[in-house]
């Protein structure tokens, strides 16, 4: 039987790869029966959608959430190019 | 002007420096590794002018650029600062656990489907604060595998592990980083009623 921490360990991995037959059916009847690993895979995959939304959305509007680059770096670097 | 094949330097800075940082700061979170690296961008550039073939536009060109610098940076954060023990200890947190491997006290109910955070500053700002408490060889391998999206054969190359180790530090990553957002984002924001 599966623990909890052997189950947290599993969800990650998971993510990453894909599990043997028997790792995926220990985990799926350990997730049936365990409140709180079903909501850590939650969570995690919560997480990831979270993060790719906001890559997504920096990258496709042209991104408002962090500052531009500062007037100050903005002139270092165009005096960088100007001597290259 | 900047659609033709001619890349024209005198007005990158101002057409395409803001985009550039912002892809920056979003892998590497720290302001003057990222100007540097967007400097460093437009100066490869430069120098290589002739590489530009006009088939991709101008901006996807440079981030390819900035892409290689960043990923020549964790390369060299990972050989600056090679695995500790630490890093792949079992537990990130060792109190989640009791003896026989349950849960201590679970995860919160997080409430709803929060699903449109991502669009949130505030969330952003505490991601990246939970991302900066991580090892940097935590955080980067998170960056690469779930803000640059590689696969995992890859990053293992680039921050020098085998997979199995990959898996642990994602693993741990994961755990810490979630355990920080329930901390000072979902619970927090129940609290306060915020």
């Amino acid at each position: 039987m599966l623990s909890c921490k052997d189950v947290t360990q599993l969800i990650s991995e998971s993510m990453d790869t894909s599990l043997p037959i028997g790792k995926r059916i220990g985990v799926w009847l350990h997730l049936l029966m365990c409140k709180f690993c079903a909501r850590y895979e939650r969570q995690l995959l919560l997480i990831r959608e979270t993060v790719r939304g906001l890559v997504g959305a920096e990258e496709t509007a042209g991104g408002t959430l962090w500052e531009p680059l500062s007037e100050g770096a903005k002139e270092r670097i165009r005096k960088s190019l100007g001597n290259p | 002007m900047a659609k033709s094949a001619n890349p024209d330097p005198s007005e990158w800075v101002a057409q395409y420096g803001d985009y550039l940082f912002r892809y920056a700061m979003l892998r590497l979170r720290d302001r003057s590794t990222a100007e540097d690296l967007v400097q460093e961008t437009f100066l490869a550039a430069l120098k290589d002018r002739g590489s530009f073939s006009g088939n991709s536009s101008e901006s996807t060109w440079l981030v390819g650029i900035l892409k290689h610098k960043i990923m020549d940076h964790f390369r060299h954060q990972a050989r600056e600062a090679p695995l500790e023990n630490g890093d792949l200890r079992e537990q990130p947190d060792p109190s989640a656990f009791d003896g026989s491997g349950h849960w201590t006290s679970g995860p919160t109910d997080w409430g709803g489907n929060p699903a449109d955070l991502y669009r949130e500053k505030k969330f952003l700002d505490q991601l990246t604060k939970c991302l900066a408490g991580l090892s940097p060889n935590h955080a980067n391998a998170f960056t690469l595998r779930e803000i640059e999206g590689e696969d995992t054969g890859e990053i293992c190359k680039v921050l020098n592990v085998t997979e199995t180790n990959l898996w642990v530090i994602l693993h741990r990553a994961r755990m810490q980083l979630r355990r920080c957002l329930e901390t000072h984002w979902f619970n927090k924001s129940t609290e306060e009623g915020s």
